[in-house]
């Protein structure tokens, strides 16, 4: 997206749009031809293509192959409902430049809050400091990159006013509590991000992204008796205002009082080893657990991954396709350009049951000697890139829903998720089941709720035996974590059945 | 910024606040510096150092309420951000019990040095950090043909922070911490490569365990060579110290003023009730030299107090800060948790162990959740079988399943093995009649 000059720098997204331009900033009197977008991000974050060299030069000075520049500048702003009332925002304002500079496969890292000329040179300096020679470095020509175009958006959230948003949030409390008399709570709320990024490196690309995200979730709690419980709805897309509808307000309300009302009637499964039919969507947290942080090729480069000597070699059923996708229009986890600057694909990670790619950022793509798959990311301008998931999701298979829950005579249906986890070695990976059925003759009999499911990476993909065609992506709020860093993904699946893992339950 | 700038910074921003529309004001500015260092294969993999700072400010307006925080921090764009934070919360709805905490409340700056800061954090020369790190890879790089990929990090920090509200408070903090920690990757059976890592942390450069990690991580790793999930079963559980937080966690949560108020705990109403076995008898001391969460303020400046949370399983306590007091009608007593002090068994780590017939010794967990609403829980976990008092061999790939009522009613034994690393100094725990799952 295209940003003009009343776009500034924004003290906060509080307010309404528009109103304020920070002075003073500096005029770029560039002599070199660069495109208006370009320009308008060059004066976004107040710098000229002479200080992008000077700090770049910098990083080089002691030896480094190759540098980059991360600017960003992200508003954040949240409201949220407690008690029957919108009653508490919170907004945050971050604004930095991250130096990283590589080595072979070395990486020196800083980054500045300040990004006035000296500031921005001395953590050149810092990051410069993995190499340890002195080197002349001759500034490469620019080359600018044009970004895709996968999240078009009419409004943007820096242009909207809390008291435009306030309404969606009161009205998704109102609407539950009229759903269902069992209601004794609600918690709501709602969160946007607009995010500006500009990147250049050593190697004179220069490129820049506009990152829009919203989130709007809702939380019920309901009373039978003395039973209490609670669960939620939330969606979370790279939209503008225009995403909120009275629609979605539905949506979120009567998907938030279904879930909940499930869990009264909700016991545990048997504990122990059985076949899980996962259901179409959520259940892509299997892939992403069992699957996509095993290939993320820093862990296979150092060998640490349960997948590292598994490269082309059949790893799954033939009729299974695992993608790995930053290009889903206004999805959670797409990106126009990834945080080193590359561009974002669709990567087929297992391709007719064969492992095909690994996640691949730079370091890593320059060990296996192939192109960047456009994985490189970060959390933000203080942390260093990484390989990193976007969308991770299956392709349809060659089976109904019908002929897979004929298949079981004991096993559970899961299809709504909170979190997972992995250990990349051992390859064991877990994911914690809100609700779901048993299946007993290929019929859903008793909902469950609250277990976890094991399982292992290899194991469980290579057990997946059956897959229909009703794939859905989950456009919930997963938000991943590694080496203390969140980013925003998404997942998806079709039905699938895994023909066992381990679940929690009673052995009574 | 020196701690003069910061309260000049924090007051004004706090004054500009005031004289543009809000009532109550509370302001937090805060700096951190870290570094670190990681090493692989005798080379630096990562060298990173960071500096940052950041105001957060809290903002009463007729009877609303919103909060903010920034990296910038010229007094130009802080102006406007908090002009424009302000007209923003006057279109939030209502909120009467929202206020800043009664100043009797408030620490009044006459408390203990607690130990939290090393004076001479920043005078480690970085090339010996750089030696630090290599040395932890060193102690076993090359010792064992398994072994695929070692790393080792050392890394240090400094956090400072002032805080100003328009009631009266002024407080400010510094803590330093300085760590070690070494991961490994082992060859294991087939395509596994099980890898532990195991780290070492002071608040004092000179208290820094600075040998050890990477042979503790080895041994640990090698010990997990093997493991396979067992038969399903109800069986003794004995957790390590190390771990137990993740199934002491939601007993913690379950105490917070916010949960109890939004129904979403399983011990709402339950104070001066029996809800654990009488083994547990927990206290909550911020006045530990040197302990991990010792602290004389809270987050809104209310001074600390020790307390006990639980006496021989009767509840004493909630955690209950301003706002939800109000909404409770409980006076407030603090939010939030600083050292958590276990009444502690006599039994070691090796002593629990040997009290087991048949069960498992759990030393890690994957995943998994506890419901708050209920306490139902289900967690991923690895670990040791343990058959007549002795490890017998390496489990992975299981779960356990329960109720956090019910699991810490049946405590068998609370260990003596108390980690001090950590503000939350738990001991090991062996728990009776805990359902496992896995073949």
């Amino acid at each position: 997206m295209k940003v003009d000059r009343r776009d500034f720098i924004k003290t906060s997204g509080m307010f309404a749009a528009g109103s304020m331009v920070l002075p003073p900033f500096v005029q770029s009197c560039q002599n070199v031809q660069i495109s208006a977008d370009v320009k308008s991000y060059l004066d976004h974050f107040e710098v000229t293509t002479e200080m992008l060299q000077k700090v770049i030069a910098t990083a080089m000075s002691k030896g480094g192959d190759y540098a980059d520049l991360f600017f960003e500048h992200k508003i954040s702003n949240s409201l949220a409902l407690e008690d029957g009332k919108v009653n508490r925002a919170y907004s945050n304002i971050d604004f930095g430049v991250g130096i990283r500079v590589l080595k072979g496969d070395q990486t020196g890292f800083a980054y500045s809050e300040n990004i006035a000329l000296d500031d921005m040179l001395n953590a050149a300096k810092m990051a410069a400091n993995i190499a340890n020679t002195s080197a002349s470095f001759n500034a490469a020509d620019y080359n600018e990159k044009l970004p895709a175009n996968f999240y078009k958006i009419s409004k943007k959230w820096e242009d909207v006013s809390v008291k435009d948003k306030v309404p969606f949030v009161q009205k998704v409390n109102d609407k539950i509590f009229g759903l269902d008399d069992k209601v004794i709570k609600v918690n709501a709320g709602m969160s946007d991000e607009s995010s500006y990024v500009m990147f250049y490196n050593s190697e004179g690309r220069l490129t820049y992204d506009y990152r829009p995200m919203v989130s709007f979730y809702a939380v019920c709690v309901m009373q039978e008796g003395e039973q209490i419980e609670n669960a939620y709805a939330a969606r979370s897309v790279r939209r503008g205002f225009e995403w909120l509808t009275e629609d979605l307000v539905d949506e979120l309300a009567n998907e938030a009082v279904e879930k909940t009302n499930l869990l009264f009637k909700a016991g545990k499964p048997k504990a122990g080893e059985m076949p899980v039919v996962l259901g179409a969507g959520g259940s892509g947290i299997l892939l992403h657990e069992a699957i996509g942080h095993t290939f993320e090729a820093d862990f296979n480069r150092k060998g640490t991954s349960i997948f590292s000597d598994k490269l082309n070699k059949k790893v799954a059923e033939s009729f299974i396709n695992i993608i790995d996708d930053g290009t889903l229009p206004n999805d959670r986890g797409a990106i126009n350009i990834d945080d080193e600057g590359n561009d974002v694909q669709k990567t087929y990670l297992v391709k007719d049951g064969i492992l095909n790619s690994y996640l691949h950022d730079r370091i890593s793509a320059k060990y296996y000697g192939v192109e960047p798959t456009g994985n490189g990311r970060r959390e933000s301008f203080r942390h260093m890139p990484i390989p990193r998931m976007r969308s991770t999701y299956m392709e349809n298979g060659p089976h109904t829903t019908e002929e897979i829950f004929a298949a079981v005579d004991y096993g559970v249906y899961v299809d709504n998720f909170s979190n997972g986890e992995v250990k990349i070695g051992a390859g064991d990976f877990t994911f914690f089941v809100k609700s779901g059925y048993i299946i007993e003759n290929g019929k859903l009999t008793t909902p469950i709720k609250d277990i976890n499911i094991v399982g292992n990476g290899p194991q469980a993909l290579a057990d997946i035996s059956m897959a229909a065609n009703d794939y859905k992506n989950d456009s919930g709020t997963w938000t991943c974590g590694k080496d203390g860093q969140s980013v925003p993904v998404t997942l998806g699946l079709p039905t699938v059945l895994v023909k066992k893992m381990t679940v929690g339950g009673t052995n009574a | 910024m020196t701690k003069e700038e910061k309260y000049t910074l924090a007051k004004w921003a706090m004054n500009h606040a005031l004289e543009n529309g809000a009532q109550e004001v509370s302001v937090n500015i805060s700096n951190n510096q870290s570094s670190s260092v990681e090493v692989r294969e005798e080379k630096i993999d990562k060298l990173e150092q960071a500096l940052q700072s950041n105001l957060s400010i809290r903002l009463f307006v007729d009877n609303k309420y919103s909060s903010h925080s920034t990296s910038r921090l010229n007094k130009e764009d802080l102006a406007r951000f908090i002009e424009e934070a302000i007209e923003g919360t006057k279109y939030l709805s209502e909120d009467e019990f929202r206020t800043l905490p009664k100043p009797e409340l408030y620490y009044k700056g006459d408390g203990p040095d607690l130990g939290s800061l090393d004076k001479n954090f920043g005078s480690v020369d970085p090339v010996e950090k750089i030696q630090v790190a290599f040395a932890a890879e060193k102690e076993i790089l090359g010792s064992n043909e398994r072994i695929i990929s070692v790393s080792s990090s050392y890394y240090d920090g400094l956090n400072e922070r002032v805080m100003v509200t328009s009631n009266g408070f002024e407080g400010d903090t510094a803590n330093s911490y300085f760590g070690i920690y070494t991961n490994v990757s082992v060859k294991g059976d087939g395509d596994a490569r099980p890898e532990f890592g195991w780290g070492e942390t002071a608040i004092k450069y000179n208290e820094l365990k600075k040998t050890g990690t990477g042979t503790t991580a080895l041994k640990r790793a090698l010990d997990k060579i093997g493991a396979k999930k067992i038969e399903s079963g109800t069986m003794p559980m004995i957790v390590e110290n190390r771990v137990v937080s993740r199934i002491f966690s939601p007993l913690m949560n379950a105490l917070d003023g916010s949960a109890i108020q939004q129904k979403n705990s399983f011990l709402i109403d339950k104070l001066g009730e029996k809800v654990a076995s009488e083994k547990l008898t927990l206290t909550d001391d911020p006045f530990i030299i040197g302990g991990r969460g010792s602290r004389l303020f809270d987050g809104e400046g209310i001074a600390t107090k020790k307390r006990t949370v639980f006496e021989k399983g009767v509840l004493k306590t909630y955690y209950i800060d301003t706002y939800y007091g109000k909404k409770l009608e409980m006076e407030p007593n603090s939010g939030s948790t600083t050292n958590l002090v276990f009444e502690t068994g006599d039994k070691d780590l090796d002593a629990l162990i040997a009290s087991v017939k048949r069960g498992i010794f759990v030393t890690g967990f994957n995943g998994g959740n506890s419901n708050g609403s209920t306490g139902d829980f289900s967690y991923g976990i690895e670990g040791f079988l343990v058959e007549n008092g002795e490890i017998v061999k390496p489990v992975t790939e299981m779960n356990i399943t329960g109720n956090m009522k019910t699991l810490w009613a049946n405590i068998g034994e609370i260990g003596n093995d108390v980690r001090d690393d950590s503000s939350w100094r738990t001991p090991s725990i062996l728990f009776n009649d805990v359902d496992f799952s896995g073949l």
